[in-house]
């Protein structure tokens, strides 16, 4: 292209300076997600450094510790780590086999008909807002809790564990259900024909082909459960113990960054940065979790 | 026995179907059902007002600030971004990274990004609790979306547009303008909706970034609350099923006319393409 530059008029000069300077351009815009994350975890991690590196806060202690009471600097926020993974975990039992066989179902057993009309419903709904699963949550499963179990409050772990459920369906399902359409139809094929069911050769066959695309599926319901927020809040009845049962009112990470900023300063605000580090610590690992596993459906 | 096994696992499937398919329904339906008696003309243009239910206006105009003003920052960097990837950028280590990013930004909670905002945007740069700060917030909760979108459907321009127009002596840049971004624009278009969607459908991040002011803004820098933010204070502060749920279905509306409208987008693109 650069050829005789000599020979080109003006008019061709500025065409080339407008070359370069656009491209200049798409390469900058391009970095800006670069200088996004790293300013997200810069200054995420700078703030919730400070109270360990200048303000001499023990980081052991703010792991471990089991009372967080701010106004007397006590920052322990093992309670909200357990009510994390525990409502996490819980999400997921509930969630990943319901999903998994509506995806299942979705792609092998569903009339044409029927799959047709349910598949964009699903995709509808992992687009509502969560904060409306919240407001289902604190509406309908709360009080319903409540009167079951004959709770005091129906604010629980196992309230917020039904919410998470809940919402990370859409995700589960719709993702899985692609991963199942992508494999091929010979594998199904050569399984009937060696004598399989079709029941046999969608477990035997059909789901372990598509084990890396349903395992993508789980990790991104677990990162919508593990960051959710709003709908927690509403559910999750705040309380800051240790949850030991189901029906424990529980504070998970997120929901106590959210209820706290608002009026936090100093190092009890640094602190909330401090949580926020302890939450992207999870997230981070499952998205190292979630390279692996798609390196390996690549393969 | 193999037909007994068989059974009890199809029983299951059409069992974890159902129960899908009638969760989401029971949701939505109790949030129509709860929230319709609420919707009228006032509710929707009226202004808040702290007695009775109040109408949602402001938070209407707020969150469409919001939309407007993320999209006017997000959408040329995506698209430019996306170009970069596609059309520019020899494969590499910097590719490689940028895309690493990419990745990362769209596996972060948005209480996160909530955390980062009102740090950088709020108090760093000193532009306070308001509508822009949870606008460029949002910017970078949407570029990813945006980056990847404009990124699959540059992938669908076929190289023979390219070849063809860069033999009839078209600079590059002429080239992207005249003929791979019109060709790329239904699928560019259909990534602006899903932002649309994702923008309509936050609160942890605009929470933190906007603030809970019930009014309606004076200005991009004043604190102002979306309709998911109003959903979710009307409900934590008073327990408003009711007012909650109406906001519900004004949000959910929203959704479901912008799924319409992606869906009939691509199936444009797809007609375009074959």
């Amino acid at each position: 292209m650069s050829a005789l530059p000599e020979k080109m008029g003006n008019a061709n000069k500025k065409k080339y300076i407008l070359e370069g300077l656009s491209s200049k351009l798409f390469q900058f815009c391009a970095l800006i997600s670069v200088i996004s994350l790293l300013l997200i975890v810069g200054f995420v991690f700078y703030k919730g450094s400070l109270p360990f590196v200048v303000d001499g806060y023990s980081f052991i202690d703010f792991l471990t510790g089991v009372d967080w009471v701010p106004s007397e600097e006590k920052f322990g926020i093992l309670p909200m780590i357990v009510a994390s993974v525990y409502a996490t975990i819980g999400a997921l039992i509930i969630g990943v086999p319901v999903g998994l066989f509506t995806a299942i179902f979705l792609a092998e057993i569903a009339p044409k008909r029927v799959a047709k009309f349910i598949s964009p419903a699903v995709q509808l709904l992992a687009g509502i807002p969560s904060v409306l699963y919240g407001v289902f949550g604190l509406a309908i499963i709360v009080p319903f809790l409540q009167n079951v179990l004959n709770l005091p409050r129906g604010q629980s772990l196992l309230a917020v564990i039904l919410v998470l459920a809940i919402m990370m369906l859409p995700t589960i399902v719709t993702v899985a259900e692609t991963a199942i359409r992508a494999v091929p139809k010979t594998y199904r094929e050569g399984s009937l024909a060696l004598g399989a069911s079709q029941i046999e050769t969608i477990f035997k066959v059909v789901v372990p082909a598509a084990k890396s695309g349903v395992m993508a599926a789980i990790v991104l319901g677990v990162g919508r459960a593990i960051g959710e927020t709003m709908a927690v809040i509403l559910v999750a009845g705040n309380s800051l113990i240790i949850p030991t049962s189901l029906t424990d009112s529980l504070r998970p990470l997120t929901t106590n960054i959210a209820l706290e900023m608002g009026y936090a300063f100093g190092s009890h605000q640094n602190m909330l940065f401090a949580t926020g580090i302890v939450l992207f610590s999870f997230i981070l690992i499952l998205n190292f979790v979630l390279a692996k596993i798609s390196a390996k459906g690549e393969k | 026995m193999r037909t007994l096994k068989d059974n009890i696992l199809r029983g299951f499937l059409w069992f974890a179907a159902f129960l899908t398919v009638a969760i989401l329904v029971t949701i939505v339906g109790y949030i129509f059902m709860k929230g319709y008696r609420l919707i009228n003309f006032d509710f929707i243009f009226g202004d808040y007002s702290p007695t009775g239910h109040g109408g949602i206006w402001p938070m209407i105009i707020t969150t469409i600030y919001t939309i407007i003003i993320s999209l006017i920052i997000a959408t040329p960097i995506g698209i430019f971004a996306a170009v970069y990837l596609q059309e520019y950028a020899k494969q590499g280590r910097l590719v490689r990274m940028i895309r690493f990013a990419t990745e990362s930004l769209t596996g972060i909670p948005s209480i996160i990004y909530g955390l980062f905002g009102a740090v950088f945007f709020v108090t760093t740069l000193k532009l306070g609790m308001s509508i822009i700060s949870a606008s460029l917030t949002l910017t970078i909760i949407v570029l990813p979306v945006i980056i990847r979108t404009t990124e699959e459907s540059l992938k669908t321009v076929p190289n023979t547009y390219r070849e063809g127009s860069l033999a009839l002596g078209t600079t590059k840049l002429q080239t992207l303008y005249k003929v791979i971004l019109p060709s790329a624009m239904p699928g560019i278009l259909s990534g602006i909706i899903l932002s649309i969607g994702r923008i309509v459908g936050e609160s942890a991040a605009i929470f933190l970034t906007a603030g809970t002011v019930a009014a309606m803004p004076e200005g991009i820098f004043s604190s102002a609350r979306t309709l998911t933010v109003h959903s979710f204070l009307v409900t934590q502060e008073s327990g408003d099923i009711e007012l909650a749920s109406a906001v519900g279905i004004v949000l959910i509306v929203i959704i479901l006319v912008l799924n319409l409208l992606a869906t009939f987008i691509s199936k444009k693109l797809n007609k375009a393409n074959y």
